[in-house]
């Protein structure tokens, strides 16, 4: 079994756009989603900017019947539903809630980091007040991780593998990922793929902590998600969900879907932590092995690649990310990738960056552009002179892109890379 | 707070728990919570507890058990209403 896999449907929940028209829009024209957060200033955060989507809750009536939608708090389950249903209608699939047929040969994988500690919060504060008998019977939905799965799937009827992954910064590129190996080695048809991240004070306040959180652009929030500059000093919390539907060519042939992209193939490792790997850095050597590993897979050269769809947080770990791409895709190359960060306009949705940035890779994909790096204004110097200027666009460029490359790398050293060729189908 | 005012009171409180609103219109001492409300058999924890909360009482789980059909409901809630006074 080796199936081509297809990408028939988007679904997005993302700070400067909400559904697939109004994203599209907003990664062309540079659209920044980061605003000032009251929130974090009244907690007291170095950092208080982030990336919130507007996303009105109760538009989640026509996903939900009421009764579901009575009890729903959980905000990172109420993003993935819409980004994994507009997903799924995106694709021409039916939305046949009332149907008693379960779809056996299409599941899905989404991931999370953490379940909302907004609900937590609620159990711990009623459980503390002796009160563990007025929680009722919804709240155990909205805190397993596997809420967001069980809520998307439980919808639709999918009946194949439902998982719920996670590995930090990397779920949602491992989503996809995982979601793409089903496909290709025959054990799914379908499979609805993605990631979600609720912007919650609790998981940013421990990031703002740590220190890795921009502080110096408070008072400018546009312009405070700066990866890949020398005065970018830590990332901006995002938030929001990404969703694709991935198929199986012939299944996507035969009933006639649309296709935006193709995935070609992909890798997943973790450096061990060792060699410089750690809970928090990763080994380069993994890195680079992952970068390879996706090319070899995936049966492209290295200088095939159109573009490159960077981790780059704006972090100083910026500097090294590039130098692991240069030491893959830098080799035999006169000219390096065209190279873009759609965390300048985003932020940082860390499980729900990956499952975002597909979309965006996608849509560059199909729509035959390649998205600004905004606020790239003093470049990292360094960086600058590895891959060269011409590599990093500060303007939407309308350009011929057959393959790209999309990354993501999250604590406890783990590496994903997928690669993604505009959808030809003599391949 | 006699029967039909309950009855009347139960009906707000069953109404987010159920799709099946012409059913609820309809409602009398036979009609069954689960079979002919549709109503999720999770969801009559949080009917008893969203009762509690609307009439000032504690149902115990003993109690809670005979919630079954819309008479058992009152049945339960006036006697827990009555124990109060």
């Amino acid at each position: 079994m080796n199936k081509r896999v297809v990408i028939t449907g988007l679904g997005v929940v993302a700070p400067n756009g909400t559904g697939i028209p109004d994203f599209l829009e907003a990664i062309q024209n540079g659209t920044s989603g980061i605003r000032f957060n009251p929130q974090y200033e009244a907690l007291n955060f170095n950092c208080q900017v982030s990336g919130v989507p507007d996303f009105e809750w109760d538009h989640l009536k026509t996903y939900v019947n009421e009764v579901t939608f009575h009890g729903l708090k959980g905000q990172g389950i109420g993003y993935a539903i819409k980004a994994a249903l507009d997903a799924w209608n995106d694709a021409g699939n039916e939305l046949d809630y009332e149907s008693d047929t379960v779809l056996w040969d299409s599941g899905c994988v989404f991931g999370n980091s953490v379940s909302d500690t907004a609900v937590i919060k609620n159990i711990i504060a009623r459980v503390d007040a002796k009160e563990a008998r007025k929680l009722g019977s919804r709240v155990i939905e909205q805190v397993m991780n596997s809420g967001a799965t069980a809520y998307i799937s439980g919808r639709l009827g999918l009946g194949n593998k439902v998982i719920t992954n996670s590995a930090a910064c990397a779920t949602g590129s491992q989503a996809v990922l995982m979601g793409y190996e089903y496909i290709k080695f025959g054990m799914a048809k379908r499979m609805l793929v993605g990631s979600t991240e609720h912007v919650d004070p609790y998981i940013f306040g421990a990031f703002d902590s740590m220190r890795v959180l921009s502080r110096k652009f408070n008072q400018f929030p546009e312009q405070a998600s700066r990866p890949m500059s020398t005065s970018s000093g830590g990332f901006v919390p995002g938030s929001g969900a990404g969703a694709m539907v991935l198929e199986d060519l012939d299944f996507a042939l035969a009933r006639g879907a649309s296709i935006y992209a193709e995935i070609l193939g992909g890798a997943n490792n973790s450096g061990g932590q060792r060699n410089g790997g750690s809970m928090t850095a990763p080994n380069n050597g993994s890195v680079i092995k992952c970068l390879e590993e996706a090319v070899m897979n995936a049966q492209v050269q290295a200088q095939d690649i159109d573009l490159i769809s960077g981790h780059l947080t704006g972090t100083m770990a910026d500097k090294m990310e590039v130098a692991n791409w240069m030491a893959v895709y830098g080799k035999n190359n006169n000219k390096f990738p065209l190279t873009n960060s759609l965390k300048s306009m985003i932020g940082h949705c860390l499980s729900a960056a990956g499952s975002i940035e597909c979309v965006a890779v996608a849509l560059q994909l199909f729509h035959q552009f390649v998205h600004p790096n905004i606020n790239l204004e003093d470049p990292n110097p360094e960086i600058a002179e590895m891959i060269g200027m011409d590599a990093l666009p500060t303007e939407c460029l309308k350009k011929e892109i057959n393959i790209a490359a999309k990354a993501n790398f999250g604590f406890g050293d783990i590496n994903t890379c997928l690669i993604f060729s505009k959808f030809d189908y003599n391949g | 707070m006699d029967k039909l005012t309950i009855l009347d009171e139960l009906k707000k409180v069953l109404a987010p728990y159920t799709t099946n609103k012409e059913a609820l219109g309809s409602i009398n001492d036979q009609t069954d919570l689960i079979k002919d409300l549709k109503i999720n058999s999770a969801n009559i924890i949080d009917i008893i507890i969203d009762a509690e909360t609307k009439y000032g009482i504690e149902i115990d789980p003993d109690s809670a058990e005979k919630m079954s059909n819309v008479g058992s409901c009152i049945d339960v809630i006036m006697e827990k209403m009555n124990q109060k006074e």
